[in-house]
């Protein structure tokens, strides 16, 4: 009886023993195999059962059991142990050079023009305007005359305009597609209308023939030129930051009574003045007014009722501006080295 | 426009402000300052000296040792170079310590000269004697100055006092941006108002005296305008026992500070009165007037005439000339001519001015190529009513500098006078208008310091004529908005109806469009709407070529740049060769913009905008990727249909063989194709080039950003893959077409996966291979479904000729 006890004791030692000092998943399963197998040592026990007296064969069984239950679960301890080992050394051995190079997609860029109108976009959208677009080619009409600038008017020669013929041209400004959303008559409008322009300058650091504009406005009963102020301050800080400040001369324009150019604080030096706002710590942005009666007469508005103001910023100048480019020609050159230093 | 700031005190004498300070306030108040210089900026120390002794330097041939009283205890020993320098001159000395602009060759500093003691040749020297170029100006504009050598004050003159001071340089020249409706701006006495206005102190215009003996001039002169539309007024005056002689010196400073050079008085008085009051004059030498009569009339086609300057000018009908009885002697409000010009000869003069028509006389100079400080004043369109005080003003200076008698009366042919313009004093409208709440009697007050005339019992502003751009209520709005300070006007936002905005339908695909490019790897270019007609030739197009139907511009920047682009190609090749030639690699470029294309020529009404995404490349890739970023942009916008690609219809400027136009749904959506050897010749492409242009209004007809959710396939797909060995005239898209209709509902995807021509292949064949993925929505597939589509397909392909590979 002892004897019997004596013997699964000494085995559950023994398979303790050994899977204690096991190194490896491969030797863990030999002694799986060795100890708890069909020819395993514990197995031979229960098999020698049958020599066993009955009344003591429970009690046998349970010594066995017990001892397997025991040898499991060192096993089992040890499994994890191992496995453990296992993926901490993999884990190690997988380490790579995270300082390596990133392989990139060669994604292609957006033109500074395009990023300097995304953004005018956002900003005017945000406030509930719609962009709406006009032709580039236009008639003389639109582009002078209801815009109040009859024929033989100075501003027409001041424009350089490219002709086609006396009553089709390149447009000069973005401002007829003001006279054609008027005209169409569903009111109130708060539009901006991004596009080319054209004018007969030669091409330099600061000129080029063809370039853009956004035109900005705003149709409806008791508008005033202090709303003008407001929203043109509004777009000038989330264009240039929160920090900057604007400020409004009078100027002259056709089309617009009272007309104003806008200044804001210069970005670069915040207004104590640097050489790129060249000393005086402003930065001229835009033109803008209020609608001229008789320009929303022409276009079938009754001035008594209603009035507006509308804006004309050059895309170009707010792309060299804003992203510090210094030569304009490089926006028509296309090089890819240039190119790539943009969204 | 120019003035001294001195001159402006001449008229607002209580003005006492800095340059800085008056361009600031000038600009906010509507009188833009463009930018101003201080003619004192770089000057220091310098005062009136007395040379007591000058004698030669022992070790030079030019230099002498002067030893000058600067009003000190000690004269100062001075080493001069200068050929004029004597004993008991008084000069321009700068101390020690002291700064003076520029150098006596006229170059010019940044920051100034300052002046150290030194030695020169041995011989110590504490300070310099100056001249006029030192001082930052030059004998043109200080004709008493020797134009080499140093500055002589007359013997009077104190010594140790500012010397800046006597030469009138401690003041600033201001440069004015005037916009086209402030005419009255372009004058002395406009600006000098409008800074009476601004500081708010008051205004004193000149006050003339009158002048003219017993004699009247209807017996000197007389006048004839034969056109009164080109000429509303002409004014004339006669002086006589003229002495022609230098102007005071106060009136050559003032001249000088306009950049306009001294001559004599006739001529200065004329230059003087055309800035002060903007009103052009000329003066004729009386005797040199045949007839002493003065007609007005337009040119004959074709008729010469020389003008002052000694060019030969071709004039037509629409120019107007001022002649005398036998022969022109001006072109009206432009220049006078060579055969009346003032002489010292002369003893009697006859002044005119005039008014002429404005537009004409911008055509007039335009059409001459040829612009005058007058032309330019008149182009703005000058108020009439401002000749008498011009001539007056003349006569007056002329008398003051004894420089003649004037000759009593005046010439006047003004046949319709122009009269004040009343505009409707509406001050709650102007409030309303500007957002701000102005009391009545303060508008009126700034009406007031203009010279505008408030009526209050009729409740209107009466408008002075030298004032043209004051019609209507706004306009009035915007002079009070600048006297109230548009800085003071509120910020706010507009009030009223909401709007949803946002953009069109077709922005966002066009936006799409350049996203997809983008992902691709395109980056964005910008190109020139117009070009050269040479493109086309550059392209290869035909002799008669539609695309060779340009619009052209009637007045372009040159041959270059003279027609409308109605082809997007040659934008893209020109940019891909700029990169190409500065070894740029990889390059892979998008544009999205117009081409213009009329309906019929010569243009009668708009043309076709048509916006193109044009897509080039060069380098890494080749046609497939080309064609890949077409078919991502297309599944970007809904448009999950395939395209066709047809190689029939060639372009001149693809390589025949690698080309096609695409259609959706049997629409032309674009092309694509490899740049044609010649052509990459003609641009200088040295790497094969693949272009591809779509229609963005073709593609919008069937693009749409309307999802829907077609389910995820919950049964087995069945796979099969097709080997085959095809005749090398049959297209991918032949193949796939007949597996598509004759695989069925149940054929979910054919996709080819291996193309092979070769060695291993029969020649005139090559190798494809497809691999067809069989799937039902509803069931499992079974082998019999399967073999029955692959039967069909088989038998499709068969009649192809199609062999198939085991």
């Amino acid at each position: 009886m002892s004897e019997i006890e004596q013997k699964v004791k000494e085995i559950e030692r023994l398979a303790s023993e050994q899977i204690g000092r096991a190194d490896g998943l491969e030797k863990l399963n030999e002694l799986r195999v060795s100890f708890l197998g069909k020819k395993g040592s514990l197995t031979q026990v229960l098999k020698a059962m049958k020599d066993v007296a009955p009344e003591d064969r429970p009690k046998v069984g349970k010594w066995v059991n017990d001892a397997r239950a025991a040898i499991e679960a060192r096993m089992e301890e040890s499994k994890a142990a191992l496995e453990e080992q296992l993926m901490a050394a993999r884990l190690k051995a997988e380490a790579i050079d995270v300082t390596l190079p990133a392989r990139k997609p060669s994604a292609g860029h957006r033109h500074p023009n395009s990023i300097a109108l995304d953004e005018v976009e956002r900003i005017f959208i945000g406030m509930g305007y719609e962009v709406i677009e006009g032709p580039e080619i236009e008639y003389d009409e639109y582009n002078f005359t209801k815009l109040n600038i009859p024929a033989n008017h100075p501003a027409k020669d001041e424009q350089d305009t490219f002709y086609i013929n006396n009553e089709i041209l390149l447009r000069t400004q973005t401002s007829p597609v003001q006279a054609r959303i008027m005209e169409q008559g569903k009111l109130p409008i708060r539009m901006i209308s991004p596009g080319r322009v054209f004018r007969s300058d030669e091409v330099d650091a600061t000129h080029s023939p063809s370039f853009h504009q956004v035109e900005g406005l705003v149709i409806d009963k008791g508008i005033t030129f202090a709303d003008l102020k407001g929203t043109l301050d509004v777009f000038a800080k989330e264009l240039f930051g929160p920090e900057t400040k604007t400020k409004f001369r009078p100027h002259h324009f056709p089309f617009t009574e009272p007309s104003a150019e806008m200044d804001v604080s210069c970005f670069k030096c915040g207004g104590k003045g640097c050489r790129f706002c060249k000393g005086s710590g402003w930065i001229e942005i835009l033109g803008c007014g209020m609608v001229h009666p008789h320009v929303l007469e022409m276009c079938g508005l009754d001035p008594q009722e209603y009035g507006g103001f509308a804006f004309g910023v050059g895309l170009e100048r707010i792309a060299l501006l804003k992203y510090e480019i210094d030569d304009m020609r490089l926006l028509y050159e296309n090089d890819v080295r240039f190119l790539r230093q943009f969204s | 426009m120019n003035t001294s700031l001195s001159w402006i005190k001449r008229y607002v004498p209580d003005l006492d402000v800095t340059a800085a300070e008056y361009a600031d306030a000038m600009t906010l108040s509507g009188t833009k300052v463009e930018g101003y210089t201080e003619l004192d900026k770089n000057l220091d120390k310098i005062v009136v000296g007395q040379v007591l002794t000058c004698e030669p330097h022992p070790n030079s041939d030019h230099l002498h040792i002067c030893t000058v009283n600067v009003g000190a205890e000690e004269p100062l020993q001075i080493v001069c170079g200068a050929p004029n320098v004597a004993a008991g001159q008084k000069v321009p000395v700068v101390l020690v310590g002291g700064k003076v602009c520029g150098t006596h060759s006229g170059g010019s500093s940044e920051e100034g000269i300052t002046i150290t003691k030194g030695a020169l040749r041995g011989v110590e020297s504490y300070g310099m004697i100056c001249s006029i170029d030192e001082l930052g100006s030059s004998s043109e504009f200080y004709p008493e100055a020797p134009s080499d050598g140093i500055y002589v004050f007359p013997e009077d003159t104190e010594v140790g006092a500012d010397a800046i001071g006597l030469l009138g340089m401690h003041d600033a020249i201001i440069e004015y941006e005037i916009t086209s409706n402030r005419v009255d701006c372009y004058s002395v006495i406009g600006i000098a108002r409008e800074a009476a206005a601004t500081f708010g102190k008051e205004f004193h215009p000149p006050v003339i005296k009158e002048t003219g003996n017993d004699e009247d001039i209807k017996d000197y002169a007389s006048v004839e305008v034969k056109d009164t539309e080109l000429c509303p007024r002409f004014s004339a005056r006669v002086v006589k026992n003229v002495k022609i002689g230098p102007s005071p010196q106060w009136m050559q400073r003032c001249l000088a500070s306009n950049g306009i050079r001294p001559i004599n008085n006739v001529v200065d008085i004329t230059n003087y009165i055309m800035e002060e009051y903007g009103q052009p004059m000329h003066s004729y030498d009386y005797d040199l007037i045949a007839g002493h009569k003065i007609v007005v009339r337009r040119a004959e086609d074709g008729e010469q005439f020389v003008t002052l300057d000694g060019q030969e000018h071709t004039l037509d009908h629409d120019m107007l000339m001022i002649c005398d009885a036998e022969k022109p002697v001006g072109i009206a409000g432009v220049m006078g001519g060579e055969n009346s010009m003032i002489t010292d000869a002369c003893t009697t003069v006859l002044f005119e001015a005039a008014n002429f028509n404005g537009t004409n006389v911008r055509l007039t100079s335009k059409r001459l190529g040829h612009q005058t400080d007058a032309s330019q004043k008149f182009d703005k369109g000058l108020d009439p009513n401002t000749t008498l005080d011009a001539l007056n003003r003349a006569c007056e200076l002329m008398e003051e500098f004894g420089a003649g008698e004037a000759v009593g009366g005046c010439i006047d042919v003004y046949p319709v006078k122009r009269e004040p313009v009343e505009v409707p004093f509406e001050p709650d409208k102007i409030n309303e208008q500007l957002g701000i709440n102005v009391p009545e009697e303060q508008m009126i007050a700034y009406f007031e310091k203009e010279d505008l005339i408030y009526d209050a019992e009729r409740r209107v502003v009466i408008v002075p004529t030298f004032r043209q751009d004051l019609l209507r209520t706004c306009d009035l709005a915007e002079e009070v908005a600048r006297f109230y300070g548009y800085d003071n006007i509120p910020s706010t936002l507009p009030k009223g109806s909401a709007t949803a905005g946002g953009i069109s339908f077709d922005m966002r695909i066009r936006n799409m469009a350049c996203s997809v490019a983008e992902e691709c790897g395109f980056s964005q270019g910008y190109c020139y709407s117009f070009e050269s007609p040479k493109v086309f030739d550059k392209l290869c197009f035909a002799a008669d070529a539609p695309e060779r139907k340009a619009i052209e511009i009637r007045n372009p920047l040159g041959p270059d740049f003279s027609i409308m682009r109605t082809t997007s190609l040659n934008g893209m090749l020109t940019s891909l060769a700029v990169n190409y030639n500065r070894r740029n690699k990889d390059v892979r470029l998008y544009e999205m913009g117009n081409v213009y294309i009329a309906e019929s020529l010569p243009l009668d009404k708009l043309p076709d905008e048509r916006m193109k995404l044009t897509l080039g490349m060069f380098g890494n890739g080749d046609f497939f990727d080309l064609k890949g970023t077409i078919e991502l942009f297309f599944e970007k916008i809904g448009m999950r249909k395939r395209p066709e690609y047809d190689s029939a219809e060639v372009r001149p400027y693809y390589h025949p063989g690698r080309q096609a136009q695409i259609r959706y749904e049997g629409i032309s959506v674009g092309e694509i194709g490899e740049i044609h050897p010649v052509v990459m010749k003609n641009y200088g492409l040295g790497e094969r080039t693949y272009v591809a242009v779509l229609d963005i209004a073709n593609i919008l007809k069937f693009a749409s950003f309307d999802w829907k959710y077609q389910g995820i396939a919950r049964y087995p797909a069945v796979t099969r893959d097709l080997s085959m060995l095809v005749s090398k005239d049959i297209t991918n898209a032949q193949i796939q077409k007949i597996i598509e209709q004759r695989g069925g509902k149940i054929l979910e995807e054919c996709t080819l996966f291996d193309l092979y021509e070769g060695a291993q292949v029969r020649p005139g064949y090559k190798s494809m291979a497809y691999s067809l993925r069989f799937r039902d929505k509803e069931r499992t597939l079974n082998d019999a479904d399967i073999q029955s589509a692959m039967k069909k397909i088989l038998n499709g392909l068969t009649g192809l000729g199609i062999e198939l590979r085991k």
